[in-house]
């Protein structure tokens, strides 16, 4: 083989390997989603389970703190019926959330949510909840919000209390869209 | 081993003949058109040292804003502008095209090849940076002004940028791409050009060194580019990658950005580690010792970069287990470093030593960049993070290692090769002069600065509270002094090239060895086109 | 080795002790919290505090023993004094040696150094709970137990004395950029969680006194506790760039003891209902 091929061979190699690790780039993405569901990175790692099959009950109480934030974007009153409940582990429980249009419009919001400590959402099992589908509110209208969850009985003993938070968005939020302040 | 020198054949024949010389005389062909190494190589130095003005005078803003409390010069805005700029200018624009141009010059003269494997593609990456960085710099003529939100470029907040946010990007992606074509060439040139009997093991520290760091560079920098492309969409396109509304994390850009970001600055550092590691046995008169630990310990923080990015971001609130990872893994890297160092004193160690402006600036080196690696094996210790994180301390420790770092090792190869570039001796009092100058102002203007953060000053604020007054105001001096002695720099480098009636010998140094110091001083045009044969190791470093 | 030879060593080795004992010790003592990390007031901050000064302390006599080596070796193998170079080139025993002795010091740091971390990850336990949200440029603190809230800004004097060339003197403003209008109160002696979150972008909440800063992340909450041990006044600052204000945004704590913590607290809730 002469240089010139050589030459041709390394550098279409090479230009693999920069086209490849550009997509790698963006596999960062999935990769990223699945390492937060194995390690609970960013406490997100909740699972969404169509029924109670794993509810094991246990003696074991865990105290939960129901957050709620709304987002400056978005004119609602946001916050949760109790503020902190004690619950039996593997027993499936009801949450309530309130939320309110104190606008002048009807609006769409939409709701992240996160687990503090992160490792506990590895052991957050909810059946039903209200996270990022689009909650439509007239103009003063309240709507009741429940999350339907259980706590996986094998939660790691040094873990005693559990922050869930949820944080409403208008739909569509744009955070480089300043025009709302 | 002895000291002598196999002569290639071709140092003979371009003796007193000029077909190794075909100038092209017209200065557009010559220039604009050039796909020789070594006018390539010059045209990316006299870019870069362009830049490292540039990039200077930003710096001058900053330490002259941080010089007593109170705003009196700029706006907070433009302020975090010129940190940005200073930032991306002094990495992208000042260091790493230093690096290239040194590559260019060296890497065929020093493997014994006529020339880079592909010139027409060098020719490339070079022309792509002046339009990058112009278009980087128009950005702060804009009404909306230059990115403001760190070179780290975190959203959301780098989503508020105005006007100049795509431009940032293309300039972003301009530079990827210059670097990935000057990496893909260094690469292909060692592959394939080496003269016969030059096998990888006996290759200078210096082309081993760029080696590994072409490597990291395809493999990171279009990772950058991925990552400055989702921030585009998520601008433009209504994407959410990083945008918590849409189920996306901002935090994942951080990690992203840091899985390039960590092996970018050993990019910085590794082709440093080579010249020094080729300077220390010039001046001792010894072999460098360990010459093959230390391409292992080379290879081994090249492959540990890639996994300890997040120590970037202890408090963003990992989980303990993933703290406790970043901790350690990031603590290993001081092994292969440490190694590189005692290696470095075990050179100098019962040599012979003499102390001319390179050997000065690789000694600065090899104490300063200690000095801030130490520091950042305290930044490791998770824990004590959480204090010293965002701090001055932070800022200290990094410009510790780039600073007196990578900038010094520039600075030194600049005194060992520029003889052999020019044909002309520099000036060795106005070197020592500058040397002198810049070790004690860089302590001045970087050291009180780990003051500053212990006590709680956070980085990139335009005004401060007054107990912290006095240690910026002594920052502000040592900066300004610093920036003034570059300007020697300057002026030994021209006097150098156009004015010195000391002819330089083809070894220049008594201690020199390797390749580049058989041919004339300056070489031919074109240089080996004969290989060389390497028979005997005393060309190349190992034993 | 020959007398003189000795003299120059010792010399060397002397100005590299002085010199780095006056960067440790002396320089320290300039003024307090001037030049080294506070000690704080809490039990976090005092761990934080040691684990810095074991650190330092270790890479201190580091580097002391690399630059004697480095420094005595500049001072007698110089050509000038007819040194004669050796052409020793590599040495396995030497290079196992320097690669295992780092590897037993690391280890050695990542003891105290583990055990830190752990103790500052444990938020079980916690007697009451604020919530911390950043703005661009201010800092909103719920009590959650306590239905109280307000936010917390910049105080006018510094923001007047901050503006581009206001012709204040800093100096001479109450704790210039350090000051806000309404400053967090907290009880001592309580272990009180933090949920840390932000409304635009991130933000990060740091009290150097209390040992720790933490980010505030749009969309996330994140945790982080305290437990302060001394009644006073300690200030910190906005710690992660946020825009043209970043530096404008610091955080003032007043820890009090119980009684006077619960005084504060009728006093807010009565102003509060006032204000409904």
């Amino acid at each position: 083989m002469n240089l010139q091929e050589k030459n041709r061979k390394v550098t279409r190699r090479l230009v693999l390997v920069a086209v490849g690790m550009f997509g790698f780039g963006f596999a960062l993405w999935p990769l990223y989603t699945v390492l937060c569901e194995v390690t609970g990175l960013g406490g997100r790692a909740i699972q969404v389970s169509e029924d109670n099959t794993g509810a094991v009950a246990s003696d074991r109480i865990v105290s939960i703190r129901f957050d709620a934030s709304v987002n400056s974007s978005l004119p609602w009153e946001f916050k949760a019926k109790e503020k902190v409940s004690e619950f039996n582990l593997g027993v499936p429980s009801t949450a309530y959330y309130v939320a309110k249009n104190v606008g002048n419009d009807a609006i769409i919001g939409q709701a992240t949510y996160n687990v503090t400590p992160p490792e506990a959402s590895l052991y957050f099992v909810k059946t039903e909840c209200f996270c990022f589908t689009e909650q439509l509110l007239q103009a003063d209208e309240s709507q009741e919000m429940p999350v339907y969850f259980y706590i996986k009985p094998d939660l790691p003993e040094h873990i005693k209390d559990i922050t869930l938070s949820y944080t409403f968005y208008r739909h569509g939020y744009d955070p480089s869209d300043r025009s709302h302040l | 081993m002895s000291t002598e020198v196999i002569h290639p054949d071709t140092h003979h024949v371009d003796d007193g003949h000029d077909h190794g010389d075909h100038k092209p005389s017209n200065f557009l062909d010559r220039w604009l058109f050039t796909t020789n190494h070594k006018d390539i190589g010059t045209l990316y130095l006299i870019f870069s040292l362009t830049m490292f003005f540039i990039g200077g005078s930003m710096a001058m803003v900053i330490r002259a804003e941080l010089f007593m409390p109170g705003l009196q010069l700029v706006e907070p805005d433009f302020f975090n502008q010129m940190t940005t700029m200073h930032a991306l200018i002094m990495v992208f624009g000042a260091v790493m095209p230093a690096w290239v141009g040194f590559a260019n010059w060296l890497i065929p003269m020093m493997i014994g090849a006529p020339d880079m494997a592909l010139p027409r593609m060098n020719n490339w990456s070079f022309w792509i940076l002046p339009f990058a960085f112009t278009m980087l710099l128009s950005t702060l003529f804009m009404d909306s002004g230059g990115p403001a939100a760190g070179w780290t470029l975190y959203p959301p907040l780098v989503l508020q940028t105005g006007t100049s946010f795509a431009f940032v990007v293309f300039a972003v992606h301009m530079m990827g791409v210059s670097s990935i074509m000057g990496s893909i060439n260094i690469i292909a040139t060692i592959f394939n050009m080496r003269a016969p009997g030059m096998r990888l093991l006996r290759m200078p520290m210096f082309v081993w060194t760029w080696l590994i760091t072409a490597f990291l560079l395809i493999a990171v920098m279009p990772v950058l580019a991925g990552a400055v492309t989702m921030l585009l969409t998520d601008h433009f396109f209504s994407t959410n990658f990083f945008n918590a509304a849409g189920g996306g994390d901002p935090v994942m850009f951080q990690h992203i950005f840091w899985f390039f970001g960590h092996p970018e600055v050993y990019i910085m550092i590794l082709p440093a580690f080579g010249v020094i590691s080729e300077i220390l046995p010039t001046f001792s008169r010894k072999p460098l010792f360990g010459y093959g630990s230390m391409v292992y310990a080379t290879a081994t923080i090249a492959f540990l970069s890639f996994i300890v990015w997040a120590h970037h971001m202890f408090t963003v609130g990992m989980p303990l287990q993933g703290e406790l990872y970043f901790m350690y893994a990031t603590m290993l890297i001081s092994v292969p470093t440490g190694v590189k160092v005692f290696n470095w004193v075990s050179t100098m160690w019962q040599g012979s030593m003499t102390f001319e402006t390179p050997m000065l600036f690789a000694i600065g080196f090899v104490v300063l960049f200690t000095i801030g690696g130490l520091s950042g094996l305290m930044l490791a210790i998770t824990a004590a993070d959480f204090q010293y994180h965002d701090t001055y301390f932070v800022v200290a420790h990094f410009h510790y290692v780039l600073v007196p770092g990578s900038v010094f090792a520039l600075m030194a190869a600049t005194y060992y090769w520029l003889p052999k570039f020019t044909g002309n001796m520099y000036s060795e009092k106005w070197g020592k002069i500058h040397f002198w100058s810049s070790a004690i102002f860089v302590n001045v203007l970087f050291f009180p600065q780990h003051y500053l953060g212990l006590a709680g000053m956070p980085r990139r604020i335009p005004d401060y509270s007054p107990q912290f007054a006095d240690f910026n105001m002594i920052s502000s001096l040592g900066g300004f002094a610093f920036g003034a002695t570059q300007l020697i720099f300057v002026g030994v480098v021209l006097h150098c090239a156009y004015r010195s009636k000391v002819k330089a010998t083809p070894e220049v140094w008594e201690g020199s060895r390797g390749l580049e110091w058989t041919l004339d001083s300056p070489p031919a045009y074109h240089s080996f086109n004969t290989p060389p044969v390497v028979t005997h190791n005393a060309l190349s470093r190992a034993d | 080795m020959k007398k003189e030879n000795t003299v120059i060593v010792a010399l060397a080795v002397l100005a590299a002790l002085v010199a780095t004992t006056w960067l440790i010790l002396v320089a320290p003592g300039l003024g307090s919290n001037e030049v080294n990390m506070t000690r704080g007031v809490t039990q976090q901050s005092a761990d934080h505090f040691e684990l810095h000064m074991i650190v330092l302390w270790i890479c201190a006599i580091i580097g002391i023993g690399v630059f004697t080596v480095m420094f005595t070796s500049i001072v007698l193998h110089r050509k000038s004094r007819n040194h004669t170079p050796a052409k020793f080139s590599h040495s396995t025993k030497a290079e196992i040696i320097w690669t295992v002795i780092p590897v037993l010091i690391l280890v050695g740091m990542a003891v105290p150094a583990t055990t830190a971390l752990v103790k500052m990850e444990d938020s079980s336990g916690a007697e009451m709970t604020v919530k911390i949200t950043g703005f661009q440029w201010r800092w909103k603190y719920e009590y959650l137990d306590e239905d109280i809230s307000f936010i917390s800004s910049l105080d006018p004097n510094s923001n007047a004395a901050r503006q581009l060339n206001s012709g204040m003197v800093p100096a001479n403003v109450d704790n210039y950029l350090l000051n806000v209008d309404h400053p967090l109160v907290l009880p001592v002696g309580k272990k009180i969680k933090f949920l840390i979150t932000a409304d635009d972008v991130i933000h990060s909440w740091w009290v150097p006194a209390l040992g720790w800063k933490r980010d505030a992340i749009p969309g996330f909450v994140n945790e982080a506790w305290t437990n302060i041990e001394k009644p006073g006044t300690y200030r910190g600052q906005c710690a992660e760039l946020c825009g043209k204000d970043h530096g404008f945004m610091p955080i003032v704590v007043i820890a009090l003891p119980q009684d006077e913590y619960d005084t504060w607290v009728s006093e807010q809730l009565a102003e509060q209902g006032a204000a409904l």
